[in-house]
């Protein structure tokens, strides 16, 4: 209250109501002295004179104003900026180390505003949006919800705003020779109006369109696409675009910058939830309870929280479970926030992140150890300006203002500067992260208010944690004892230098800490280029064919995909070639079926599964994988044939205990199939995994209209590709291949959380050894400087030149010594973050630590030798002087 | 802590009991003040304007005074101060203080 009603005062008393009272008395004067006599110029003058000086009195009596803290201030930045001025080498050298800090932490910032918090551009209301997965008791993990439980429990619900349904799909569109994935949505009607975004063209989709089997071929377009595919045409609605081999009418498009709901993708498309068969292969879904593929997102009410919402959800659940036990039992769902969204790429970008946030964090605080001690080593230049203040009467604490707001201005440079760099680094991200499936990534960062409010949040604190101790130190003067001698007994000085070694320990300590976490992602990188995944990743490209969005049905496409496999193995330079539905190492989904094999008991509660893979007769050939027992699949594996299977490995081991599989059953969802081979196990999905069961069935008895094609050649992606074209060309004008690679840069691909990681720590690492070698050459240099009297001492009484190096670069080590401990105890901490990117390395291991506390060794000698090298050149006579 | 209140000083002080006094017989502007501590005092004592408003803006914002601008008889615009409870307090305060400091001096000086 106090301080509103001085605040009120100061306005108050502001000048222009000065003004008006202090006109009010001399005219009252004025008068007084004409009524005694005087002329009135005569009164008015002597008034005037009797006031006194009207500023002085208004300076006087403004002394409490705000404004005097306002002028201040500005004084502050005026003499500030012609200090700062005056030193254009520190103050370049402190922006550019703030700026890297600020920097690096905007633009993480931004990556998590953009991919996390709120990833979905134009969406509204995103802090309202919750991501709801389905849960299976006794089960960990997620699964989808079924449409007519989807339904359900938007019918029964009274605490959530908006259901909003989706799945992502895609369809191949052909540009020119090239089939390209177009990834796309089948969302529930209410689509566009519950997540606030009104297309630009045409209209959102009505709710009729969200029944009936494919009863509603109608789409809207991205901005993208309409811009790409039709030119910007403003005739578009009621045009018809092929999307999976149907036309589809075009009914809107998508304003400019929406991308969907969908972390990693931007969508080209937008379907209702009634051409949902269409896109999954003419499966009808839903009015099937046990179909689980609804990937969706509520808004909740406003004030409704995540638990209240899933308590209510999962009532309707339990209701759902008591209806329909034999598609419900066990099932339930879930709320995430949505940078915890399961089904997109916001979980697996979450560690990521974080380490990234880690990562800058250390940087910045780096930056500060880095300039709070710049500001110290100019603090020392500075005490006889800083002296002479404060004898002619600047408090204390104004000095600590004054450098406060020097500081202040650098770091408000730094903070511009840092978040041009963060724009600059948006799409950093989506750049070191491989496109999948031939469409590129997007995973961008939003510069919007919270993330500047958070920079200049960093950028205050930064500016505390760097100048606030380095102020009180600097303004700590003796004054007595300062203005006796201005010849290096300056008091404080001992204060700042151990400060200046505190804060080189810490740099030291977290460049460590960053090199260890480079070196773990080196070795890990190096470990993962050597690995064998367990098929040949030379010699085989990989690519895919889809029949179905060309129209095909199941029974044309075998016999497409059997003349095609003909034509390819025809093309000179290759040597065999198999079609399969899934590569491994691919993020498609993996299939994944319950199993049960004779003779093996599972325990009561468990229903053993075991992914698989559909594959054409060549297959193991081509992808250089062995059969260790028994067969290959042959052409003679035909429909009409015994179903058949191969099963790896780990599978024997695990179902037959060591026994041979061969020529025994094994039930994969309701079909007996004969074993007829045991094939050495790969890894399927990444080399992370450990392992898991895998098997076999052919292509032949199992058709798939869209698959993807092995090649074993010597030649490249690029010659080969001209030749593969023109086979399919020849079988249907309508079919191009996808993108066609190599299985290592396919493998490689799957490596990319790794290289974003190894990425940020191996510049950020170097950058802070740099930084930390500065900095400990900037402490020795002025201790060797502020000791050269002791030094000259010792070398006129005889010192050697050894033993001034080894008493400076003691000094030195020390240092080191106490900021190696401390990094490596905070490693050993911070390492296990990297735990599920490293691959056969421990997060503690020693060849790392010993090569990381190397490194740093050999940074800290170097910037230990000069400064001991000049100690030795200190003239002796120094001492009589 | 910008605008830290600070300690009246005894001459200050002395201003500040005279302001207050008068201000206790009714509200007044501050030409007014200024006159009365002169009539009153048979103009033995000046009143500085260059001190008077700093004053008076310093006891304003102790919360001894308040101001208000008012319209006077001859319709010109004055700020006009009056006494707060808290300023009732201060003068009894100030008023035992110059009591016993003026007590002590005349002493000292009959002694003499």
């Amino acid at each position: 209250m106090g301080a509103i009603r001085r605040l009120l005062n100061s306005f108050s008393a502001s000048d222009d109501a000065f003004d008006e009272e202090a006109r009010f008395h001399l005219e009252q004067r004025t008068n007084e002295y004409i009524r005694n006599g005087m002329s009135p110029s005569d009164a008015r003058r002597a008034a005037i004179a009797r006031f006194g000086n009207v500023t002085a009195a208004k300076e006087r009596s403004r002394d409490a104003d705000v404004f005097r803290w306002l002028d201040d201030a500005r004084r502050d930045c005026g003499y500030g900026l012609r200090m700062l001025w005056r030193t254009p080498g520190f103050t370049v050298l402190a922006i550019l180390c703030l700026t890297l800090g600020i920097g690096a932490n905007a633009a993480v910032f931004s990556w998590i505003e953009g991919i996390l918090l709120r990833p979905f551009p134009l969406v509204v209301d995103q802090d309202r949006l919750f991501a709801v997965t389905g849960t299976m008791r006794g089960t960990p993990g997620h699964t989808d919800v079924s449409w007519p439980d989807w339904i359900d429990l938007q019918r029964s619900s009274t605490l959530v705003d908006a259901f909003i349904a989706e799945k992502i799909t895609g369809t191949t569109l052909s540009v020119g020779d090239r089939a390209e994935r177009a990834p796309g949505s089948i969302v529930s009607a209410n689509y566009f109006e519950a997540i606030g975004v009104r297309p630009m063209l045409g209209r959102g989709f009505t709710s009729a369109e969200e029944s009936g089997r494919n009863a509603h071929p109608v789409t809207v377009v991205s901005y993208q696409a309409w811009q790409d595919r039709f030119h910007g045409d403003p005739a578009i609605i009621g045009k018809t675009q092929m999307l999976n081999g149907l036309p589809h009418t075009i009914v809107g498009v998508a304003p400019k910058g929406f991308f969907g709901t969908f972390v990693g993708y931007a969508f080209q498309f937008w379907v209702p939830a009634s051409m949902q068969p269409q896109f999954n292969a003419g499966v009808y879904k839903l009015e099937d309870r046990d179909a689980r593929w609804i990937e969706g997102f509520v808004r909740l009410k406003p004030g409704v929280t995540l638990q209240q919402a899933e308590a209510e959800l999962s009532g309707t659940m339990t209701r759902l479970e008591r209806d329909y036990p034999d598609t419900n039992r066990g099932r339930g769902v879930r709320l995430s926030p949505l940078w915890q969204t399961p089904f997109n790429n916001a979980g697996a970008m979450v560690p990521t992140l974080g380490i990234a946030l880690v990562v800058v964090l250390s940087v910045l605080l780096i930056a500060c150890a880095n300039v709070g001690n710049l500001l110290l080593v100019r603090a020392f230049a500075r005490q006889q300006e800083l002296t002479i203040r404060l004898s002619i009467g600047a408090g204390r604490s104004r000095l600590i203002r004054q450098l406060l707001t020097e500081a202040m201005m650098l770091s408000a440079c730094a903070a511009v500067g840092g978040i041009v760099i963060a724009n600059a680094l948006r799409d950093a991200l989506a750049f070191l992260t491989p496109p999948r499936g031939g469409t590129v990534l997007r995973l961008p960062g939003e510069l919007d208010w919270r993330v500047l409010a958070a920079s200049a949040a960093v950028c205050v604190v930064a500016t505390l944690l760097f100048a606030l101790m380095p102020a009180i130190v600097t303004s700590r003067i003796d004054l007595a004892g300062a203005l006796r001698s201005h010849s290096g007994a300056v008091s404080g000085s001992r204060r700042a230098a151990r400060l200046r070694s505190a804060l080189v320990t810490v740099q030291i300590a977290l460049s460590l800490v960053l090199l260890v976490g480079a070196g773990l992602l080196i070795k890990s990188f190096l470990g993962i280029r050597m690995a064998n995944p367990g098929f040949a990743t030379s010699g085989v490209l990989t690519t895919s064919v889809d029949a179905f969005t060309a129209g095909y049905n199941v029974q044309r496409a075998r016999t497409f995909q059997d003349e095609l496999i003909e034509r390819v193995r025809a093309i000179s330079g290759v040597t065999s070639a198999a079609f399969s539905t899934i590569t491994p190492f691919s993020y498609a989904s993996t299939a994944s079926a319950p199993i049960a094999v004779d003779g093996y008991v599972p325990p009561t509660d468990q229903q053993p599964s075991a992914d698989y893979n559909t594959v054409g007769p060549d297959y193991f050939t081509t992808m250089g994988i062995p059969i260790v027992a028994g067969r290959a699949f042959t052409a003679a594996d035909e429909q009409g044939a015994a179903p058949v299977a191969i099963v790896d490995q780990t599978m024997a081991e695990l179902f037959w205990r060591g026994g041979d599989p061969v020529g025994r059953r094994l039930r994969v969802k309701d079909r007996w199939l004969l074993v007829v081979g045991v094939a050495r196990a790969i890894k399927s999905r990444n080399f992370m995994e450990g392992r898991e069961p895998y098997f076999y069935v052919p292509l032949r008895q199992n058709p798939a209209p869209v698959v993807a094609l092995q090649i074993q050649t010597p030649l490249g992606p690029a010659a080969l590709r001209p030749s593969l074209v023109r086979e399919m060309r020849a079988l249907d004008a309508n079919i191009a291949p996808g993108e066609l690679i190599t299985m290592r840069e396919f493998v490689d691909r799957t490596t990319a959380p790794q290289r974003i990681a190894l990425t940020m720590l191996i510049v950020f690492g170097v950058i802070a050894v740099v930084l930390a070698a500065v900095g400990l050459y900037g402490v020795m240099a002025a201790t060797v400087a502020q000791s050269s009297r002791q030094l000259a001492l010792r070398i006129a009484l005889g010192a050697e030149t050894a033993d001034v190096v080894r008493l400076v670069m003691r000094n030195g080590l020390t240092v080191t010594i106490a900021g190696i401990v401390v990094g490596a105890v905070a490693a050993f901490e911070t390492t296990r973050l990297l735990g599920y990117l490293l691959y056969d390395v421990s997060p503690v291991d020693p060849l790392v630590f010993g090569g990381a506390v190397a490194v740093v060794v050999a940074a800290a000698g170097a910037a230990c030798v000069i400064p001991a090298l000049r100690a030795t050149r200190t003239d002796p006579l120094q001492a009589l002087r | 802590m910008l605008l830290r209140r600070k300690k009246p000083d005894a001459l200050q002080g002395t201003l500040d009991l005279l302001v207050l006094k008068i201000l206790s017989r009714g509200p007044h502007h501050g030409y007014g003040i200024a006159a009365d501590i002169e009539s009153i005092s048979d103009d033995i004592l000046r009143v500085e304007e260059g001190s008077l408003y700093p004053a008076l803006r310093r006891m304003e914002h102790c919360g001894w005074i308040r101001a208000q601008w008012q319209t006077t008889s001859n319709n010109r615009r004055a700020r006009v101060y009056s006494l707060t409870r808290a300023g009732e307090t201060q003068l009894a305060e100030q008023r035992d203080k110059w009591t016993r400091l003026s007590k002590g001096v005349s002493k000292v000086l009959r002694f003499a």
